[in-house]
């Protein structure tokens, strides 16, 4: 439970009535449907939409493949590119992503083909005996992944596929990382997370193991000495500070601590929730904190943001939800004091309106109070220090606050590779992860076969 | 507004939209649903000897297209099932009720006189307006050599026609089978007869599909399929190109044309009549959407008469007859090149692909620095074949350009390529 709400009130309702908060956001697609909408592709060559995908999933001819009746080989085609793709079909941000590159969507039209749910339909509906890849032949190699998330297992998978074993250290007790922790529960129901980990381990060759924490438990120079490579998938672990005093008050917690509580809480009606909220930030965590909070219950969720809705990194989308579920959207405003009770607990916050000097963002001077029980901060994750503080782990190059890493998501310590949010190319997507523990992959099977092949 | 009545070798109908001879007209009670609908006329289903004949359950079976719409469809029944006196008891009195719409009777019976002399006044009796002799059925009655056992010999069908020319005053319609290689001698045939009209095509050979599972086609009759007859909008350029056939045909020039075969719209029907078909029939249309259908079949043929200028159907009744010809006569001269509105264009990429893996790689593709793709005509490749205009999602965004080449009016038998040319 998190320690700094357990002053407030528990939810006023049912497990079971809030779980029916919490089903499908996007419900999957009938047969009829996905026939329909699969029809309605143009099957193009050189297609936009598989261009912009960044695990490069061919689209056209997946959901011809879905016209065909031939799921299973829509579905062999999806997973090939990516294995968590029933969770990209889930989470993906379509709509600034293949969706937005659909050719429909000219002025003609004007609406795209549904790819993201025509994705989840095949690998909803796909009828594989077997594991649907096979390993080839063993090439007696060793490589630790750190990080069951999205880069992690992406990682472990094609890496058991080339003929390698693989150990995967977790530092939860659960794989699927920000899947099965941060993702909005009604993004991915029926626990669909800890079901698309299963059917990726199905391939074989690849053992995880919970509680391994790097820089705790677990020491980057000795993988290094003990495994033919490492790969770090290890993600954003620290919630970035607001930097004001009263940070640390009962009332004020990160918005990715109260979402893992939120997916994992076996009774929902158990969990803290405050009658009036706010939420600092602008990204899809910041929405999906803000809706989430306000489906159990919360009667007032002022989602805040110091600049306007245009520079929201949340997709215009995302902002959609939040307004649908009465979220209050106020932007041009500033955090400048964490404002507290007499027993030193949040009771609201104080903000600094905000405009734009040429290309800086300044105060106006103009200051208003928001009444709150509590304050959700979700402006951004970085690397969470612990992580990267053995002496080995120290000399890896950094780019920014992130690793450091060539094209091949390789970094400065050769046989130490990184992928996923802890790398500085792309977005922070699953989807682009799930790439970066594909293509780390590749390159790590390549060097060390290479280096063999060499001597 | 223009005037859709017409006069079909003496029969007269306030439209040219007839029911084709098919389940639609099977008994008087769907004839009269039709004619409340306002169709201009029905051919009857057809009429055989007693006893009638018994049909097999399942089928029809259909080829569908991407959005389930019925593209061709197929059946294996048979003529009508129900008893000669029971038809003709019922014409008498739909005809009776309807004396304004056409009734045509439609007839199958074996290759002997004394059959033919027999039926036709019973016929006759019943104040029919014309009959139409099936030689066109090509599934289950040529085994027992009638329908396209007969339609398929020339012989046979001059020799029936002129028994019934013989045996009844009212106007006879041939109707013939596709399943024959040029469709043109049975129509003489026909014609030699005596024969007032033709009307073509019936229904095809096919298979539609198979049930993979099973390994048996459709229809599936047990554990067991057979061919059937193809109908429904895919025959309809297969069933104009032998309209057009019989309507330029020096031998049969004049000879009336009923045209059947994927009419679902006005716009099929005007294509027909454009060939030089008189009337159309209509069966596969009806089938799958109800008698309905005609009403706006009817207004678009009366709108675009009108906006065109056309009073009657006359008007413009084989107008293309004269523009369609043998490809000796095309003109060598003549040079269309494709023009992509870029405005329109969606990028899909479709003509890149098909003209460069398949045509005449007369299409450039254009990658921007954003990574935006653009295509781009080389007009100096480019044939005109047609195919990116045919293979564009968007109507109207590829359009095939005619060329001024400044060169007069040349065909084959004149070009000095050709070897054999008949004129230099």
């Amino acid at each position: 439970m998190i320690e700094s709400l357990k002053h407030l009130p528990q939810a006023r309702s049912t497990n079971e009535a809030l779980a029916e908060q919490f089903t499908d956001l996007a419900p999957p697609l009938t047969a009829r449907q996905a026939a329909i909408e699969a029809a309605r592709c143009l099957y193009c060559y050189d297609a936009p939409c598989t261009r912009i995908c960044p695990s490069e999933i061919d689209v056209a001819s997946f959901i011809r493949n879905i016209h065909d009746g031939n799921v299973d080989g829509a579905a062999a085609g999806i997973l090939k590119q990516n294995i968590l793709g029933g969770s990209c079909a889930r989470v993906c941000p379509t709509e600034i992503l293949c969706e937005d590159a659909c050719v429909r969507n000219h002025d003609a039209e004007g609406q795209p083909v549904k790819i993201g749910l025509l994705q989840r339909y095949a690998l909803d509906n796909m009828r594989f005996a077997d594991h649907p890849f096979q390993r080839a032949p063993a090439t007696g190699k060793r490589i630790a992944v750190v990080g069951a998330g999205p880069a992690g297992l992406s990682c472990a998978h094609r890496l058991a596929m080339l003929g390698n074993d693989v150990v995967v250290f977790e530092a939860q007790d659960k794989p699927g990382g920000l899947n099965e922790y941060g993702i909005a529960k009604y993004k991915l129901t029926d626990d669909f997370a800890q079901k698309e980990v299963e059917f990726l381990l199905g391939i074989g060759g690849i053992e995880i193991r919970y509680g391994c924490k790097l820089g705790a438990n677990l020491q980057l120079k000795n993988l290094h000495a003990e495994y033919d490579a490492v790969f770090l998938g290890i993600g954003l672990g620290a919630s970035r500070q607001l930097g004001l005093t009263g940070e640390s008050a009962p009332g004020l917690t990160a918005a990715i601590d109260y979402i893992a509580a939120l997916r994992q809480a076996d009774d929902l009606a158990r969990l803290p929730v405050p009658a009036r909220a706010i939420v600092i930030g602008a990204g899809n965590t910041a929405i999906d904190m803000a809706v989430q909070i306000r489906r159990l219950g919360a009667e007032e969720v002022t989602l805040v943001y110091r600049r306007g809705t245009e520079s929201m990194s949340a997709t215009v989308h995302e902002q959609h939800i939040a307004k649908e579920n009465q979220v209050r959207i106020r932007t041009w405003a500033q955090p400048e004091e964490v404002l507290l009770d007499a027993s030193g607990r949040v009771r609201g916050m104080r903000f600094e309106k905000t405009r734009m000097e040429g290309k800086r963002l300044i105060g106006t001077g103009e200051r208003f109070e928001i009444a709150a029980d509590a304050v959700f901060k979700a402006i951004g994750q970085s690397m969470d220090p612990v992580g990267l503080s053995d002496a080995l782990a120290k000399t890896l190059e950094r780019d920014g606050d992130k690793i450091g890493v060539d094209a091949h998501f390789r970094t400065t310590v050769p046989g130490i590779y990184a992928g996923g949010d802890c790398v500085a190319p792309g977005q922070d997507l699953t989807v682009q992860a799930v790439q970066h523990g594909k293509l780390a992959a590749q390159a790590i099977h390549h060097d060390i076969q290479s280096k063999a092949g060499s001597r | 507004m223009a005037d859709l009545s017409i006069e079909f070798c003496g029969v007269r109908a306030p439209n040219p939209f007839w029911l084709a001879s098919a389940p639609p007209t099977d008994k008087a009670y769907n004839v009269v649903r039709a004619f409340e609908a306002g169709w201009g006329g029905v051919v009857w289903k057809t009429l055989g000897e007693d006893p009638p004949a018994v049909n097999v359950s399942s089928r029809y079976s259909a080829h569908h297209g991407k959005n389930r719409e019925v593209i061709g469809f197929n059946n294996i029944e048979l003529i009508t099932d129900r008893s000669l006196e029971q038809n003709l008891r019922e014409i008498t009195q739909v005809k009776k009720d309807w004396p304004d719409r056409a009734m045509i009777v439609s007839l199958m019976f074996p290759c002997e006189e004394p059959l033919w002399a027999g039926i036709l006044p019973k016929v006759e009796a019943t104040g029919a307006d014309a009959i139409e002799l099936n030689f066109g059925c090509p599934h289950g009655m040529p085994e027992r050599g009638m329908g396209s056992a007969v339609g398929q010999v020339p012989e046979y069908v001059e020799m029936v026609t002129s028994w019934c020319k013989k045996h009844t005053r009212l106007p006879v319609i041939v109707k013939l089978t596709p399943n024959i290689t040029d469709v043109r001698l049975p129509a003489r045939a026909a014609r030699n007869g005596g024969a007032d009209a033709v009307s073509l095509i019936n229904t095809i050979n096919s298979i539609t599909h198979l049930d993979l599972d099973r390994m048996v086609a459709f229809p599936a009759v047990g554990n067991a399929s057979t061919h059937g007859g193809y109908c429904g909008t895919a025959v309809k350029p297969i069933a104009l190109n032998m309209v057009a056939e019989i309507a330029r045909d020096p031998a049969t020039h004049g000879l009336p044309i009923s045209g059947i075969g994927g009419i679902g719209s006005w716009r099929d029907a005007a294509e027909f009549i454009a060939l030089g078909a008189g009337s159309v029939q209509v069966c596969t249309a009806a089938m799958l959407h109800g008698f309905r259908i005609v009403n706006e079949m009817k207004d678009g043929l009366s709108r675009w008469m009108d906006e065109k200028g056309y009073r009657s159907i006359e008007d413009f009744r084989g107008k293309a007859v004269p523009n369609t010809t043998d490809w000796k006569y095309l003109d060598m001269n003549y040079k269309v090149i494709a023009r992509i509105d870029q405005e329109q264009c969606i990028g899909c990429g479709r003509c890149y692909v098909a003209c460069e893996d398949t045509s005449h790689q007369s299409i450039a593709q254009l990658v921007d620095a954003a990574g935006k793709r653009t295509y781009e005509v080389i007009q100096d490749e480019c044939v005109g074949c047609n195919l990116c205009e045919i293979t564009c999602p968007v109507q109207g965004c590829i359009t095939m350009v005619p060329q001024d080449t400044g060169k007069p009016y040349m065909n084959w038998t004149q070009d000095p390529r050709n070897p054999r040319a008949t004129s230099r």
